[in-house]
């Protein structure tokens, strides 16, 4: 298989631009400069990439919303706020292959038609900041950014903006409210950022790992790229794997991998004397799976979907047997509790008040009816929001509860934790 | 009342370049603000304010929302241990608890001699190297108790 996003992670400096232009990089603008936009929005759709920030919507039929009539700028922001737990595949990207995703946005801006580009990057990443700052610098210097790039007559201004501790700057709109100096409030939808997005303007956001695919695609073609992966999800995807395996990290995997040789082959197993409970297979807001489900399912799209989970950001996290899932959980609703921006009612109260009750609960303390009144609580709070912070507690939260409810129920009972 | 020096001055006019709205400047600009004054006060979100045409009350809006900017000194090694699951998982409770034992101060104060502030934080994308911490700008990963000793020990 060919690796499409870690090929220069074993190569010495590929953040370095010489060492990157060795490795092949900066070729696909040649051909990219001799398509029309319109036509690459078609190859990448034709590619069937499909987002990696977690919604997985197709990314060419997104750059498509953006009107073509010209009349205001367009947009492009990069999502490196990567903050959903479980998840640090970006952060890779970012350290060891910054200009693969500086050729990605180069290609993306051209296709949507604009000139400038923002990457917003979380602010606690201290060495992406430094290594993709340098990247931007150095591609400005050999004319790979700035007026006309290769004499091609169209010109792209990137710049890094940096972020400053909120998990809510990773959901789109929040992340354009960001950057337009402000706190970071999602909107409501409609109107899109393709329509209306940053400073009033079509938008496009799209995640570090989905531009990073884009070199890669104009290279081999779209066909190439769809001949990896299944029919429905194509192509390779980042995994970062997490908890007390033998080998945890990032690894490229086609999609359609079997989750059980994933945590095999890639993670290498369990560490001595631990054994798998469970898995939270896309980041912290998925649906968990039990130790059959993890024998059963695939790393694709549709066979997450088929188990009641998704696929998310390739987050995996790893729960051993004597790891309690009421803790579990319960570190899950402190983490949202403490993100919620506080928009809306049936997020902010309903993600503080399932945080106590689970508090409670782990400490022994829980009252007859708590179980149900937290399956209230999510049920409550799904949907019922401007963005989908609500549903990524409501969703682990139903799903802890239905797949081992008899630990909640022990703590009930022993009023402790029976796992001390 | 605040003032920003000669060299936040020139860095706050090159970041202003690269946005249509001086607003939209007001998150790199707080970083410069920190870094010059160590945290922000009121005073420097006066100041700040100024500097971009917006109303102070904007400027309190969004640095009460964000996490990074502080609005109280920070000690000399900032320790931000995170606790999020999958730190959890590989035993972060145990790492914020010596912490807690050898510098003798409990998350969120510093130590009397401003030396250390200690701190937990929600996930740094850092899960595969867990348990770990940042320290000021760098990441301290796959911690142990042995490991942190050392840190403490080459930071006194």
């Amino acid at each position: 298989m060919d690796y499409v996003l870690t090929k220069n992670f074993n190569v010495p400096e590929a953040y370095r631009i010489d060492v990157y232009e060795r490795t092949g990089g900066y070729q696909s603008l040649k051909r990219l400069f001799t398509m029309k936009p319109v036509d690459v929005i078609e190859e990448v759709k034709s590619s069937g990439l499909r987002g990696r920030g977690g919604a997985g919507f197709s990314a060419g039929l997104k750059w498509s919303f953006i009107p073509k009539d010209g009349k205001k700028n367009v947009y492009l922001c990069v999502n490196a706020d990567e903050s959903e737990p479980g998840t640090f595949k970006d952060r890779s990207l970012l350290e060891l292959d910054p200009h693969r995703l500086v050729e990605g946005v180069i290609i993306a801006a051209y296709a949507i038609g604009a000139k400038t580009a923002y990457i917003y990057i979380r602010g606690e990443f201290d060495l992406p900041h430094t290594r993709i700052k340098a990247a931007v610098a150095e591609a400005y210097q050999k004319g790979y950014l700035g007026e006309s790039i290769l004499q091609s007559g169209f010109g792209l201004n990137l710049y890094v903006h940096r972020g400053a501790g909120a998990y809510i700057c990773g959901e789109e709109t929040g992340l354009i409210e960001s950057l337009e100096g402000k706190r970071g409030y999602p909107r409501i939808k409609p109107p899109f950022p393709a329509i209306q997005g940053l400073f009033q303007s079509p938008t496009i956001v799209n995640n570090v790992e989905t531009l990073s695919v884009l070199p890669y695609i104009l290279m081999v073609g779209a066909n190439a790229y769809r001949a990896i992966g299944t029919e429905k999800s194509t192509g390779t995807k980042l995994f970062s794997v997490s908890g007390p395996v033998q080998r945890p990290g990032v690894y490229e995997v086609p999609m359609g991998t079997p989750l059980r040789h994933f945590l095999q082959e890639q993670a290498g197993g369990m560490l001595p004397g631990k054994v798998l409970k469970a898995v939270i297979p896309g980041g912290s807001s998925m649906p968990v799976l039990n130790a059959q489900e993890v024998e059963e399912v695939n790393l694709d799209y549709e066979s997450m979907a088929s188990k009641g989970s998704m696929l998310g950001s390739g987050g995996v996290i790893v729960i051993p047997e004597d790891y309690c899932m009421v803790k579990a959980l319960a570190n899950l609703g402190r983490f949202y509790a403490h993100e919620s921006c506080g928009q809306c009612s049936p997020c902010r109260e309903g993600t503080g008040w399932a945080a106590k009750v689970l508090a409670r609960l782990e400490a022994g303390k829980g009252e007859a009816g708590d179980i149900d009144l937290l399956l209230d609580i999510g049920r409550k709070m799904t949907g019922a929001t401007i963005c989908v912070l609500a549903d990524s507690l409501a969703m682990p939260m139903a799903s802890f509860i239905k797949k081992f409810r008899p630990e909640f129920e022990e703590h009930l009972t022993l009023k402790k934790c029976p796992k001390g | 009342m605040a003032e920003f020096s000669e060299i936040s001055k020139k860095e706050i006019e090159e970041i202003l370049n690269h946005y249509p709205t001086k607003q939209a400047a007001l998150l790199p600009v707080l970083w410069v603000a920190q870094e010059q004054f160590g945290w922000i006060s009121e005073g420097v979100m006066d100041l700040v304010a100024q500097t971009l045409d917006i109303s102070p009350a904007h400027v309190y809006g969004v640095v009460t929302f964000y996490t990074m900017y502080y609005r109280k000194p920070v000690g000399r090694c900032h320790i931000q241990v995170c606790r999020t699951l999958p730190c959890a998982l590989m035993g972060a409770e145990s790492i914020l608890e010596h912490l807690e034992k050898k510098l003798g101060i409990k998350e969120g104060e510093t130590t009397p001699d401003g030396q250390f502030t200690l701190s937990t934080v929600e996930c740094l994308a850092s899960c595969g190297t867990a348990p770990m911490l940042r320290l000021n700008e760098e990441y301290r990963e796959n911690l142990t108790p042995e490991k942190i000793d050392q840190l403490l020990a080459a930071l006194k």
